[in-house]
């Protein structure tokens, strides 16, 4: 049994992603070998080599990768796969664009969201929004999954795999890159961070987001939204966290004005610690928090913010 | 140019959907259906890009039984012209859909296929991407904005750092995010009209589609529970809290 794990990275360096799906394939038994494929990515290749339980990393370095284009990486994918008995990938939206491609070009299901190994074939996953855990079983010959990565814990680095270089070179010739927006803060990303403070419809605009970011800079916290917040057009939907944004499971959650929709609360009600900001003492958010305060967040952010 | 928007009948988005006590299934009797959220956004799109003379003529399909219809029949009402209805009372996992779907993609020769992300009842994010394989078409998955161009589309996608703009060749298949538009609701006049509206009906083996499954639901259970925990009465509190019981802070 060998598994192929797809990293993820940026070309420059290897995402803690990476050593989250290394945690699954290693609950899974087996060699475990790594495929960064971009371009000009040997730095990214050498931080996968190091993860423990690695035994090889295989490098596509070309071009038609730089940008993770999921037609490109289906095919590359696919033609790598098909020799291995597990392809795993992040459920982050690099591996969500591109395992389906190859599950349907190798004609065997795909698991999605996978939060737990129960055996070499068979896995637990959230579907209804979290509401539902689904215990499932592959009777496919090549077990695909995309791995939850909030519920794994990465593997060290004390490894010391093979590098080695693959020359195959897949342009679908579907796709073109164009341009790239992408955020760019100090701040912790929500996926790695230690805590996380979010606010909601309750923050009424996307200036007073200005208090929650003061909080998590004392915190040293990523800085998330509700949906609401999102849809309204407080923030970006890059900061998200729900059933359809980032999943999330911190030490600390600091839901500030979030009401506790069933999406919002699939994206974060495995944190270790949830605390509860609203005026609202209906809010469902409340049922869900191990402390609650029932205040003004106009208030008690700025109260927070000076007594901490 | 045609379009073809896929959809699916889910559980309405608000409701909570409990796990049946014999842990086979979640438990949808008597629950709200309605069309899956990100379909809804994809059926706008279509819609805007026939209005804007982008697109002549918007084909809605789903795959289900009859009852499917009635979400075929919004989708109708929100302004697609005509229906397709794979009828299968089996369960259907995404791989199979997107074998079912590509067959009508090789019948009607879509420009674009726009469809949701996900459904949010399987949560898979599978089938536009596998169907875009399975046809050979480019993808823009995750989309909040599209912009078509004679014979290529830019979609700019939402991912996880922030947006990736990418360039298609026709046809491709898109997948709607939530910021790419705020579906209309429909008026009275055109869920009238909508009845008049051509439904076809196919199944699966009239489209030479065998429905296979790689996968077996083992069980289906409740997550942990969490337990709502104390309200604090004030910052300080809260603080001390924070610091000396939970000591996270």
């Amino acid at each position: 049994m060998t598994i192929l794990v797809i990293a993820e990275h940026n070309n420059a360096s290897l995402k803690d992603d990476t050593a989250k799906v290394v945690a699954a394939a290693t609950a899974i038994g087996g060699d475990i070998e790594i495929l960064v494929a971009g371009a000009n990515c040997s730095d990214a290749a050498t931080a996968a080599a190091a993860l423990t339980g690695v035994s090889k990393v295989i490098v596509a370095d070309h071009a038609c990768y730089e940008h993770q284009l999921a037609e490109n990486l289906g095919l590359l994918v696919a033609d790598l796969g098909k020799n291995y008995s597990h392809v795993l990938a992040a459920a982050s939206t690099t591996g969500k664009n591109f395992l389906p491609r190859v599950a349907a070009l190798l004609d065997v299901a795909q698991i999605s969201d996978v939060i737990r190994v129960d055996s070499a074939d068979t896995f637990g996953r959230p579907f209804y929004a979290g509401n539902a855990i689904a215990t499932v079983k592959s009777t496919d010959s090549i077990k695909l999954l995309t791995i939850r990565t909030s519920a794994f814990d990465s593997v060290d680095a004390t490894g010391s795999a093979a590098v080695e270089s693959s020359d195959a070179v897949h342009d679908a010739g579907l796709s073109t890159f164009v341009s790239a927006e992408l955020t760019k803060s100090e701040r912790p990303e929500l996926g790695s961070a230690k805590i996380i403070v979010s606010g909601g419809r309750g923050m009424q605009n996307g200036e007073n987001f200005a208090m929650l970011e003061t909080l998590a800079d004392k915190l040293g916290a990523g800085v998330g939204a509700s949906r609401a917040a999102v849809d309204a057009g407080f923030v970006p939907n890059d900061m998200q966290v729900g059933q359809t944004g980032k999943i999330v499971a911190p030490d600390l959650y600091i839901a500030v004005g979030i009401s506790g929709a069933i999406q919002h609360l699939a994206g974060m009600k495995d944190s270790k610690v949830i605390v509860a900001i609203n005026k609202d003492p209906e809010a469902p958010i409340f049922q869900v928090a191990d402390y609650g305060l029932e205040a003004d967040l106009f208030n008690a952010i700025p109260e927070l913010n000076e007594k901490l | 140019m045609k379009i073809l928007v896929p959809i699916k009948r889910v559980v309405d988005a608000n409701v909570k959907v409990r796990v049946k006590s014999d842990n086979t299934d979640v438990d949808l009797s008597n629950l709200k259906m309605a069309i899956n959220p990100f379909c809804e956004i994809a059926v706008e799109e279509a819609v805007r890009l026939k209005e804007a003379g982008v697109a002549s003529e918007v084909i809605v399909v789903t795959v289900g039984g009859k009852v499917c219809q009635e979400q075929l029949r919004t989708a109708l009402a929100l302004g697609a012209d005509r229906g397709i209805q794979i009828d299968t009372s089996e369960k259907v996992q995404p791989l199979t859909i997107a074998k079912l779907l590509h067959k009508i993609v090789e019948a009607e020769q879509p420009s674009i296929v726009l469809m949701g992300k996900q459904t949010i009842d399987g949560d898979n994010n599978q089938t536009g991407q596998m169907l875009a394989a399975l046809a050979g078409m480019g993808q823009g998955t995750f989309a909040s904005e599209v912009k078509v161009d004679g014979d290529k589309v830019q979609v700019t996608r939402e991912v996880d750092g922030g947006l990736m703009t990418v360039e298609l060749k026709l046809p491709a298949v898109i997948t709607t995010d939530l910021r790419l538009n705020e579906p209309r609701y429909a008026s009275l006049p055109n869920i009238m009209k909508a009845k008049r509206k051509p439904i076809d009906v196919k199944t699966p083996s009239d489209l030479g589609v065998e429905i296979t499954s790689g996968l077996e639901y083992v069980k289906v259970e409740s997550p942990a529970s969490r337990s709502a925990g104390i309200m604090v009465e004030s910052v300080d509190e809260l603080i001390e809290k924070l610091r000396n019981e939970a000591k996270v802070l």
